[in-house]
């Protein structure tokens, strides 16, 4: 039997799972709590894990030994970056779809020209990649040069990524080469109106692979492990661009939409062009990318519950429950204190569901787009921003609050167009995906090696709830 | 097609108005006379024309608007491009700018005041503007 083995170094807990690859079939996981300072001892535990729970399966541990390991991390905070660019709604927006595209956490956004507060600010939020965008090509270019001096005073070994006006760009990464590891791709937005934000997402995930991992004490695994190939994200998004597009022969799902809620953060992929479905509607704002991740910091099910009832509001949860807002503040408080917080109760099951169904109902409003009637003295119009995602089927939700939930559906219905909100082009008749065995991350990372087997992987093992 | 000058145009139509022919025609125009045409197209607001001139650097912003309510879509565009650092950049306007029959003198004399440098009536060809333009962009002939 052919296996290999794919790994995910998350922030809790070092995921790892056996495929089979002649039949792209899931044969065994097992988990073991990350160690911050020297992940190797939990990827050691988790791998030992597994060996055992295969071994009664009658998997040898030596072919376990030798099969393929691949690896994506979101270990020691996971990618984080800083974004830079000229007009916010533009290029330094451009530059912030590359980067959480890539899987990156974005610190930061900054837009025109930096100041002396920014740059002290960017020393001290340390991040791993700063992306520096700003004008079209032969547009604006003395920002750019402008915001690479500034960055050429910080006395860090940062790497920069250069993604702005082409014309002047090996200029830029000239002012920054003296203290810093710079790196020159193409322009996040070529021109107005067009993302290209592809090429800037590989260079990151590039440099995350060659330098990221060393310097966060990650490397150390890679003895055991064949390499930590990108951000646990960017693992994700492959999965679903798979799924969407599918694999050699075999047709894929079409536009879809994944639902990452965790304890801190809720993540959303929509993969599709969100044109608009409306006839006659004019869309309006930066172009989307077919491939689109947002992240919502304030929406978690554990350390973020409390701003996600802040976000929400205490009463409308407190409805949706039947319960007095100070109950809901005062559970919300202690799951956002208590880290090892496990739901006991017939309660705190209640509760959870009622997170998980607020964090997946405000995360997709956020990320779909809104519609809006605009009466011109010819007619009415309708007027798009953002992505249309109204038409989408398959909606594939991942993390534990669905995985160990009694009713995921109930959860998932967050994602469903609500007719209270009737501008927001969220899906109207979506069917709902359950990523019972965690395979999403594993799935992206095997389809940069075997993308007909990922497709198979991942087509196997989500289950429709 | 002439000799690309090297010089920017953000183009677009202003307010809720959605006369999409005349714009397309004009940057066809626009691009075989040599320039770079960045086209808005319709629906553009005030935003969108000074954040796309700062973007591409642009020498000059030609706002159409063909639906007679071009004065109040127009008002604090020039203090808005001041603001963004862009007070002295080149702006034309064209179209049915005003409702009715109203005298053209009054109505391009209504529109300098709002900081257009150059204002065209109704039914004005490329051709008829494109030379001035050469000659506000400091462009030989």
């Amino acid at each position: 039997m052919e296996l290999i083995v794919l790994i995910d170094i998350g922030s809790t807990f070092t995921k790892v799972s056996a495929v089979d690859l002649a039949e792209a079939r899931l044969i065994g996981r097992f988990q073991a709590p990350t160690t911050p300072f020297n992940v190797t001892e939990g990827l050691e535990n988790a791998l030992s894990g597994l060996a055992e729970e295969m071994s009664r399966q009658g998997v040898s541990p030596s072919d376990l030994r030798q099969a393929r390991k691949l690896a994506c991390s979101s270990a020691a905070g996971g990618l984080q970056m800083i974004a830079i660019g000229l007009v916010k709604d533009l290029t330094a927006e451009a530059a912030r779809q590359a980067a959480l595209g890539a899987g990156a956490r974005v610190l930061k956004t900054y837009a025109y020209e930096l100041t002396e507060a920014d740059r002290d600010e960017i020393a001290a939020l340390q991040p791993d990649i700063i992306l520096l965008a700003g004008g079209t090509d032969g547009g604006n270019h003395t920002t750019i040069i402008h915001n690479a001096k500034v960055l050429a005073e910080l006395d860090l070994d940062i790497p920069v990524i250069v993604a702005g006006n082409r014309s002047v760009a090996s200029e830029v990464a000239g002012y920054l080469s003296r203290s810093f590891s710079t790196y020159i791709t193409a322009n996040v937005m070529p021109e107005i109106g067009r993302l290209q934000v592809e090429p800037a997402r590989e260079v990151i995930r590039q440099v995350f692979m060659e330098t990221i991992v060393q310097a966060k004490g990650l490397s150390k695994a890679s003895e055991l492990i064949e390499g930590i190939f990108m951000p646990t994200p960017a693992a994700v998004l492959r999965a679903g661009t798979l799924l969407s597009r599918g694999a050699g022969k075999t047709p894929g799902w079409g536009d879809l939409l994944i639902v990452d809620v965790g304890g801190a953060t809720t993540d959303v992929h929509s993969l599709g062009s969100g044109h608009p479905t409306r006839p006659g509607t004019v869309v309006r704002g930066l172009p989307e990318p077919f491939a689109k991740r947002t992240v919502e910091g304030d929406l978690g099910v554990r350390v973020s519950a409390l701003p996600l009832v802040e976000a929400v509001g205490a009463e409308v949860i407190g409805d949706h429950l039947g319960w007095e807002p100070s109950q809901v503040i005062e559970r919300a408080q202690r799951i956002t204190s208590e880290p090892d917080y496990l739901p006991q109760s017939p309660e705190d099951v209640k509760f959870d569901q009622a997170l998980g169904f607020f964090a997946t109902k405000t995360a997709s409003s956020r990320h779909a787009g809104r519609i809006n009637q605009v009466f011109t003295p010819t007619g009415a119009v309708w007027i798009q921003e953002g992505k249309d995602l109204s038409q989408i089927k398959p909606v594939i939700a991942t993390g534990g609050v669905f995985v160990n939930s009694p009713n995921a559906r109930e959860v998932l219905m967050g994602v469903v167009h609500d007719p209270v909100e009737p501008f927001e082009l969220k899906p109207t008749a979506p069917e709902f995906y359950l990523d019972s065995n965690y395979i999403l991350a594993a799935g992206g990372l095997l389809a940069e090696q075997d993308s007909l087997t990922a497709f198979a992987l991942l087509e196997n093992s989500l289950r429709s709830v | 097609m002439c000799e690309v000058n090297g010089k920017t145009l953000v183009l677009g139509v202003i307010g809720s108005d959605v006369h999409a022919v005349g714009n397309k025609i004009l940057e066809i125009a626009l691009k075989e006379a040599g320039f770079n045409v960045v086209n808005l197209g319709v629906l553009v607001s005030q935003k969108e024309f000074v954040e796309a001139a700062i973007e591409t650097s642009a020498d000059a912003v030609l706002v159409s608007s063909l639906y007679g309510h071009a004065e109040i879509d127009c008002r604090g565009l020039r203090e808005a491009f001041v603001e963004a650092g862009l007070g002295d950049i080149i702006l034309y306007i064209g179209g049915y700018l005003v409702v009715g029959n109203q005298p053209w003198e009054e109505t391009k004399a209504k529109f300098e005041a709002l900081g257009f440098d150059r204002v065209y009536p109704p039914n004005t060809l490329p051709e008829d503007f494109i030379p001035q333009l050469r000659a506000d962009l400091g462009l030989e002939g």
